[in-house]
């Protein structure tokens, strides 16, 4: 090759490690900066393998460009470009430079042409995912992100198992379609489940992604399930299976949007239903369904993005997040507000604003594969997500009783950022085109059909009324609602603390032991392996002789018998 | 005089011929000298045996002329090449960081001690590795073992007094094992010479004397190389050893024990008379996994970092052993892969570790905390070796996991790549620990402001963090020798 190519994600990742040494000025401008000299780099990488190299026996491509991926990095760039002006306020210096490393991993598995690169940056997300979390400094989001990192090193694990095995048998290392037809590639599609929320460890998402601090959550939400979202259209096109872990991930967030309070937690439980939407698409594998896929991606980003944005103004400015405490914001707020509700309509997939251009799309796609239980079943979803995201966000934190706070807007850089995401939402609402011809695939569909409309405006109608009949069972009061990670956040060390009382062994230990996660099992692991136990003791050489006796009379009944 | 063709045994004499000049010498900057200058010889001979074996094959040497199975036999083959470059390699860098480091940790009056014993241990593992004749095995067994206990208990703390006892006794009881193995199939075979021994062992294969050598064998060297649950002496050797101590025996001892076994189980005893005849597979894997998970799991609640990684290595050389059971080339492949990395990353770590004992006074992750503002680079390369114990991506321990969940692929045993993975999260717990004592806690006061590591410990320390880089993105040299030297030893040396 003639020209040197940058590899975008390096370029943004280097970057982000300088930044904690600058101050004022030139690190905004940074901030600002590196992500768009990283999407400038990135329309720089040609089409086919960029960068090769040999790695044991095989060949890895670090850098690789095509249309599926410069459309995933495009938005990952973008979107690190105005969380970043968002967060220009934020106080603690590691949190934008996480997650600019979180960012540029993400593009780094977009761009990666093989397997290794893909897990390597798959790991590196996770890092920078649970610094991002972490730097909030609070003791919740320190819990949470223990949690968090442990979900993910386990879909790491098992991922690479999957890989390994993927090139054990294949002999090749190339990312290329796969279908679940192995064990290895069955490991594979585990991992790239985990991390798009899917069940049974959905819970990972919303336990998380509303401990971080107010602009960590805007990027949280962007990166890791997305590029699932990637992986699986570039690995497991087509294959059945994700049509229904799509569906049940729609109507799961919808379900506990609904029951939720905490208006940072509904919109974490969105996300799950929006990539329910996406997971399906690619379940359904057709040239359009996948479009959809994508494009519903893009958009996605954007409108999640906006709406936690805009709660994320809420929460600095209030220091609240639950909805029975919020409300009446739209005296003092009101670009807050507008910007919430631009974000809001986008996510219901209203006509005019990007949400409808992507959406519809993957429900045609299921109309067009004469899937009449999937279509169904969206349409009905899509209903949904106005009801919980659509409706109840707004309503709750901004309308609603007037809870009395008359908080300022906030600062310039937030509203800017906000500003930036609704023109978008609204732009590629009007003007699906440059969006569309971004697309992997050639797109045959034209959205703003009076059937389409007509169809999509009916269904909002409906739910809209459905949310004004049923208000008074909506009112949230102060709960909490359960889900699965109940398994490991509660059973598992009640548990624990039963069988504490039988074996009367101290509590203290096992507190300080591993968090939640399996506390009965390192309760009993710490008595066997802790500090003074049996195992971690130093023998009495009388013992370690007897082991040997022991050992060798094993290997003689062994021989003889 | 030519003295190409006599590098073999150049190999061995030379070190041995510096630990009593040393003695004689006494002065400890001469003494110094002349154990630093003994084992970069040893280097620089060892690699030119590499290039050579490369070239044209296994070169077998003659002491004193008599013809091998009479006489005593050298042998280098891919397999002890790639193992004398590993030892001689490690030896050389901890040489020069030994100087700065055993002035804080060791008596002057005893320092010329300190060189004498350790140019004994290298001479002993070089010799070990190179003999071809099952007897002379032993003698330098006992020649390193020996150094190796005086060195332990040169240690600053009282406890490896005991320390070095318990090893002494245990190590004892090893080599005993080893030698009645040795007495038993000289008694079978009328011979000494390993590849002797090889041949007409065949006739009397599976007989009860074959196979009590076997067993004894087995268990005299899974003791030497801490095999669980024979590995009880090694945390305290370890933990309460001089640094550079810790360092050179945690990288070579074992992994020549390691090198021992192989070299009995295929080229004297056979692979089909060890594993097709017998149920070693499943031994072998049960004993591995157990110390994968169970040293792993200890690991991490150690609140010393020394023994924190003390128990990492138990753990480390189930996933050695666990190749060997796989009894495929890659299973292989992997276990002399990860002889190597692991003894790379492994000698890397302690060799930092000497540098916070010296600076800290202490490796207590109480002692430690803070560090990474203190000592940024040191950590950073603390964390370094941790993600290739880990196996992450780009380090050396990622080649070795690779091609072991590889051979457990080929296998068909899918659940135990599964397993092998999993078990890299305890690695990521240990590992954890010492992040999060680093970089998320503040340092005390008390940490010694503006005390350095001296840079004669810095660069043998640097340089070893990046061979563990190195031979993470450029696997020729590791992979190649390994596979060769797999090759080799499933090919039928016999």
């Amino acid at each position: 090759m003639t020209e040197t190519v940058i590899h975008p994600a390096l370029a943004l990742i280097l970057g982000a490690l300088v930044l904690p040494f600058l101050r004022g000025m030139p690190r905004s401008v940074a901030i600002v900066g590196l992500p768009l000299v990283t999407l400038a780099l990135l329309w720089q990488v040609p089409d086919g393998p960029v960068w090769q190299a040999h790695f044991l026996d095989y060949t890895v491509t670090p850098l690789q460009g095509d249309r599926l991926s410069r459309l995933f990095a495009t938005i990952f760039a973008l979107m690190a470009a105005v969380g970043g002006l968002f967060a220009l306020g934020q106080n603690s210096r590691l949190e934008v430079p996480a997650a600019f490393v979180y960012a540029g991993a993400a593009i780094g598995v977009t761009l990666a042409g093989d397997l290794f690169t893909v897990f390597a940056f798959w790991e590196l997300m996770t890092v920078g995912s649970t610094l991002v979390l972490w730097s909030h400094g609070r003791d919740t989001a320190y819990r949470a992100a223990r949690r968090y990192l442990m979900i993910h090193l386990l879909g790491g694990v098992v991922l690479f198992a999957g890989i390994t095995g993927h090139v054990a048998q294949t002999g090749s290392v190339t990312f290329t379609h796969m279908a679940p037809d192995s064990v290895a590639h069955w490991l594979i599609l585990i991992g790239f489940l985990v991390n798009a929320g899917a069940p049974p460890l959905s819970a990972w998402l919303p336990d998380a992604y509303p401990e971080a601090s107010w602009s960590g959550t805007v990027f949280l939400s962007a990166f890791t399930t997305k590029t699932a979202v990637y992986v699986l259209i570039r690995g497991f096109p087509g294959t059945e299976l994700l049509i229904w872990v799509g569906l049940f991930m729609a109507f799961y967030g919808i379900v506990y949007a609904l029951l939720e309070n905490d208006m940072r937690r509904i919109l974490a439980y969105s996300i799950v239903n929006q990539v329910g939407f996406m997971i399906a698409g690619v379940g359904i594998g057709t040239e359009m369904a996948l479009n959809g896929a994508a494009a519903h991606a893009f958009t996605h980003i954007i409108y999640k993005a906006l709406l936690l944005m805009s709660a994320g103004s809420v929460l600095l400015m209030t220091g609240r997040r639950k909805c029975s405490e919020l409300g009446g914001l739209f005296h003092s707020m009101p670009l807050t507000m507008v910007c919430g509700t631009i974000g809001a309509l986008a996510i219901s997939s209203f006509p005019l604003t990007s949400g409808f251009v992507s959406k519809s799309m993957v429900s045609q796609a299921a109309a067009d594969g004469h899937l009449l239980a999937v279509w169904l079943l969206l349409a009905a979803a899509s209903a949904g997500v106005f009801l919980h995201a659509g409706i109840k966000f707004p309503w709750f934190v901004f309308f609603q009783k007037d809870s009395g706070l008359r908080p300022a807007e906030p600062p310039a850089s937030m509203r800017w950022a906000m500003v930036v995401y609704a023109f978008l939402c609204i732009a590629l609402g009007v003007w699906p085109e440059p969006l569309y011809a971004l697309l992997p695939h050639a797109v045959k569909y034209e959205p703003y059909t009076w059937a389409h409309v007509l169809a999509q405006l009916q269904l909002l109608l409906f739910s809209g009324l459905a949310f004004f009949v049923m208000l008074p069972y909506l009112k949230r009061t102060l709960t909490i609602t359960l889900d699965t990670d109940w398994l490991w956040r509660r059973l598992l060390p009640a548990a624990a603390t039963r069988s504490e009382a039988w074996f009367g062994a101290a509590r203290q230990a096992l507190s300080a032991g591993a968090g939640h996660v399996g506390n009965g099992l390192v309760g009993m692991v710490i008595r066997q392996a802790g500090q003074d136990a049996r195992l971690a003791r130093t023998w009495p050489t009388r013992s370690m002789a007897l082991w040997v006796l022991v050992v060798l009379l094993g290997y003689l009944l062994l021989y003889y018998a | 005089m030519n003295l190409a063709p006599h590098l073999p045994a150049l190999q061995v004499v030379v070190p041995l011929l510096a630990a009593p000049l040393t003695v004689l010498l006494r002065r400890r900057s001469v003494a110094f000298a002349v154990a630093l200058a003994a084992s970069w010889v040893a280097l620089a001979i060892a690699v030119a045996l590499w290039l050579r074996v490369a070239e044209g094959g296994t070169i077998s040497y003659a002491i004193g002329n008599w013809p091998a199975p009479w006489g005593i036999e050298y042998r280098v083959d891919a397999l002890s090449a790639f193992v004398l470059v590993l030892v001689t390699g490690i030896a050389a860098l901890v040489l020069p960081y030994s100087r700065a480091s055993i002035e804080a940790e060791v008596p002057p009056q005893k320092h010329y001690l300190f060189y004498t014993m350790f140019a004994l241990c290298l001479a002993g593992l070089l010799g070990i590795t190179i003999t071809g004749d099952a007897f002379n095995t032993f003698v330098f067994l006992e020649i390193s073992s020996l150094s190796i206990y005086v060195l332990i208990a040169l240690g600053r703390d009282r406890r490896a007094l005991l320390a070095a006892y318990q090893y002494l006794i245990m190590g004892t009881i090893g080599a005993t094992f080893i030698v009645i193995g040795i007495g038993l199939l000289y008694l079978m075979t009328g011979t000494l010479n390993l590849a002797d021994m090889g041949r007409r062992l065949a006739a009397v294969q599976g007989t009860r004397p074959v196979l009590a050598a076997l067993a004894f064998l087995t268990v005299g060297l899974s003791l030497k190389l801490a095999l669980f649950p024979l590995h009880q002496w090694l945390p305290n050797a370890y933990a309460f050893a001089p640094s550079a101590v810790s360092a050179f025996i945690a990288a070579t001892a074992t992994k020549v024990a390691v090198y021992v076994l192989l070299r009995f189980y295929y080229s004297v005893f056979g692979e089909s008379a060890v594993f097709a005849r017998l149920p070693m597979q499943e031994a072998m894997l049960l004993l591995a996994l157990a110390g994968i998970f169970v040293a792993s799991t200890v690991a991490i609640f150690q609140t010393d970092l020394k023994r924190l990684f003390a128990y990492s290595s138990v753990g480390q050389i189930g996933y050695i052993i666990l190749g060997l059971s796989f009894d495929s080339t890659s299973g292989l492949t992997a276990t002399i892969v990860h002889l190597f990395n692991h003894g790379v990353t492994k000698g890397a770590i302690f060799l930092l570790l000497g540098g916070v004992a010296l600076v800290t006074g202490g490796t207590s992750l109480a002692r430690i905390q803070g560090l990474g503002k203190r000592m940024p680079l040191t950590s950073f390369g603390i964390v370094l070796c941790g993600l290739s114990l880990i196996g992450i991506p780009g380090t050396a321990g990622f080649v070795s996991k690779w091609y072991l969940i590889r051979a457990a692929f080929e296998k068909g045993q899918w659940w135990l790549a599964f397993l092998i993975v999993a078990s890299s999260l305890l690695a990521a717990a240990y590992v954890w620990r010492f992040v999060e004592a680093a970089y998320f806690r503040e340092p005390r006061k008390d940490l010694t402001e503006g005390a350095k590591v001296p840079r004669s410990m810095a660069i043998p320390s640097g340089l070893l963090v990046a061979t563990v880089v190195y031979f993470g993105l450029d696997t020729s040299f590791t992979v190649g020798s390994a596979a060769q030297a797999a090759a080799l030893l499933l090919g039928g040396l016999r």
